[in-house]
């Protein structure tokens, strides 16, 4: 089930925040968003998660338009994790996990166990969120999408405020998902992550694609260089990279002022 | 229907016949020599006004544990937004038409000018907030703020007109009938008013549960809740005729009674699993108990006139206000 955006273009608050984007996602590998502050990232999630209409271009779900799918059909297929999630009430985990089913006629216990286990999460069942460390609660909030079994994970900045075990934790759930056939897009703040860890980059600046492709041609330090205006090069073994930076011209250039 | 449900209504099934007994003439259930007159005071004064005491605190409860969920705030009372103050702005304007109509008409403008109040309270809310949810659909975002502050807004706005309407009084007579009113009260209500509010508020409970689960949704915010096949226009609808039926109609029979709704979804949460799905039956249920309880004690208390209902439940309702307060700033909630 492809999951792609055709010449996609989202307004918020009167801003253009993408601008004529196309890209065919394809299931079974892990899409990394990634580029500067403000580049549209959270925007381009939320369209095609189909939770912002486009303004022109169309996001489309296999064949058809996701802004024609009836909202729960749209919710069955793509499941979406908010940057910022607040749990509004103290309930407990199993409770948290059980919401990921409201797309879904009954309860769904067999898939809410099986989420739980697949993210070792069976421990923390009874526990209230109040009680789970951030990289817990961070887990439990993906449990809840996958108990939904979404075709389609999407997750906003999901390793931000984890440790770098708990980060290392996450990716790895997130492959084996990736490695089950389900389709998973990921803005990332942390580039060495999308490096190391993605199949496929889209860079974001200013709301256009500016590089899309494997993460050694898409990070590319020209790449990093354009959208950052950082000079940045990589260092150490394919799967283990980690990127050196300095100041770049574009930086230099502009100064602080 | 799950433990805390089962707990209140075992509480109500034992408050109900206390209630019954309770009052200015006690009754005693053991006395064979029953007197025409006691069976006179419970099927005509006893019994309606308790009936519409679980009416009213069903409603007021229902729709505090639907209002506190769509807030996603436990300190949100659905008095503050807006339906009940234009409820009791509709029934104060009664004051003055109730002259100028037929008295066929007048014996009923109170409760029908209340609900008509309460419908027009509805109608604007929707109107505000329903465009921002629909630009939320759009990513604006903000729904439930703009929900929030119109309610507020016209909550004042009703406010300001009630006490308008109070100093511009015709007379004297009319000035304490108001004010009596607005302090909400059960004393001399008789079935006429149980078969008015009654099927409003099972209507408004109805439609409340039908919100439950997009609530639940909600706990995970505005956007998640989307994500997992929420209709922002559809939950609004549900709810703000959900708690016009129930607010509206409550205020229309026995004027405002505060506090309810805020308080009881406290209590209950506890004993449920905290989702405002597994609340809304339960809170009907403690919000009747309540309403009951509160209206029995009104009842018995040693005072020359009856202390008002409404007086009541905040002389208790606003010290708990406090104590919730104070605990949320111990993060204790």
């Amino acid at each position: 089930m492809t999951l792609a955006a055709e010449n996609l273009t989202l307004t918020r608050g009167g801003h253009e925040v993408v601008r004529g984007l196309s890209a065919r996602l394809t299931p079974g590998e892990i899409t990394a968003i990634v580029g500067p502050n403000g580049a549209g990232k959270s925007s381009l999630l939320l369209g095609l998660a189909g939770l912002l209409a486009p303004s022109a271009g169309a996001v489309t779900l296999e064949a058809g338009s996701l802004a024609a799918l009836h909202p729960r059909a749209r919710a069955q297929a793509i499941g979406y994790l908010p940057q910022t999630p607040d749990i509004a009430w103290d309930v407990s985990v199993e409770s948290l996990v059980a919401l990921g089913r409201l797309p879904w006629p009954g309860r769904g216990q067999a898939a809410i166990d099986a989420a739980l286990a697949a993210l070792d999460c069976e421990g923390l069942r009874r526990r209230r969120v109040s009680q789970l460390s951030g990289g817990e609660r961070a887990r439990v909030l993906l449990t809840r999408v996958l108990a939904g079994e979404p075709h389609w994970i999407l997750a906003d900045e999901p390793l931000a405020a984890l440790d770098l075990a708990h980060q290392l934790g996450l990716i790895a759930h997130l492959k084996a998902c990736a490695g089950e056939g389900q389709g998973v897009v990921v803005v990332l703040h942390d580039l060495a992550i999308a490096m190391n860890h993605s199949a496929r980059v889209l860079v974001l600046k200013e709301g256009q694609l500016i590089a899309d492709g494997p993460p050694s041609e898409a990070l590319a330090p020209a790449v990093i260089a354009q959208a950052w205006g950082v000079a940045a090069r990589w260092l150490g073994e394919p799967g283990a990279m980690a990127l050196a930076t300095g100041p770049g011209p574009g930086r230099a250039e502009q100064g602080f002022g | 229907m799950n433990r805390a449900s089962l707990i209140f209504l075992a509480l109500l099934a034992a408050l109900l016949p206390l209630s019954l007994l309770a009052g200015r003439v006690w009754i005693d259930p053991f006395d064979t020599r029953a007197t025409a007159n006691a069976a006179l005071i419970l099927a005509e004064l006893r019994l309606p006004r308790a009936v519409l005491a679980i009416v009213i605190g069903a409603g007021l409860g229902a729709a505090g544990a639907a209002m506190q969920g769509y807030l996603r705030n436990p300190l949100a009372d659905p008095g503050l937004f807006g339906i009940a103050p234009m409820a009791a702005l509709g029934a104060v304007a009664s004051f003055w038409l109730a002259p100028l109509l037929p008295a066929a008409v007048a014996a009923w403008s109170l409760p029908l000018l209340a609900l008509g109040g309460a419908g027009l309270g509805m109608a604007a809310l929707a109107l505000i907030a329903g465009r921002t949810s629909s630009d939320a659909a759009g990513g604006a975002g903000g729904g439930i703020a703009l929900f929030t502050l119109a309610g507020l807004m016209l909550a004042s706005l009703a406010g300001a007109l009630t006490a308008l309407a109070i100093t511009l009084a015709p007379n004297p007579f009319a000035l304490s009938e108001i004010v009596l009113w607005l302090n909400g009260a059960l004393t001399d209500r008789s079935w006429r008013e149980v078969a008015l509010a009654a099927p409003l508020i099972a209507a408004g409970i109805g439609m409340l549960a039908l919100a439950a689960r997009s609530l639940d949704a909600l706990t995970l915010g505005e956007e998640a809740a989307r994500s997992l096949g929420l209709d922002p226009a559809r939950l609004l609808l549900l709810l703000v005729v959900g708690i016009g039926l129930t607010v509206g109609a409550g205020v229309a029979v026995a004027g405002i009674i505060g506090f309810v709704g805020l308080v009881v979804p406290h209590l209950v949460r506890p004993l449920t699993n905290r989702l405002p799905s597994s609340l809304i039956l339960p809170s009907a249920l403690a919000g009747a108990c309540l309403v009951l309880a509160a209206d029995s004690i009104v009842r018995v208390l040693p005072f020359v006139t009856e202390l008002r209902l409404g007086i009541a439940l905040s002389l208790i309702g606003a010290p708990f206000f406090g104590w919730l307060l104070i605990g949320m700033r111990r993060g204790r909630l």
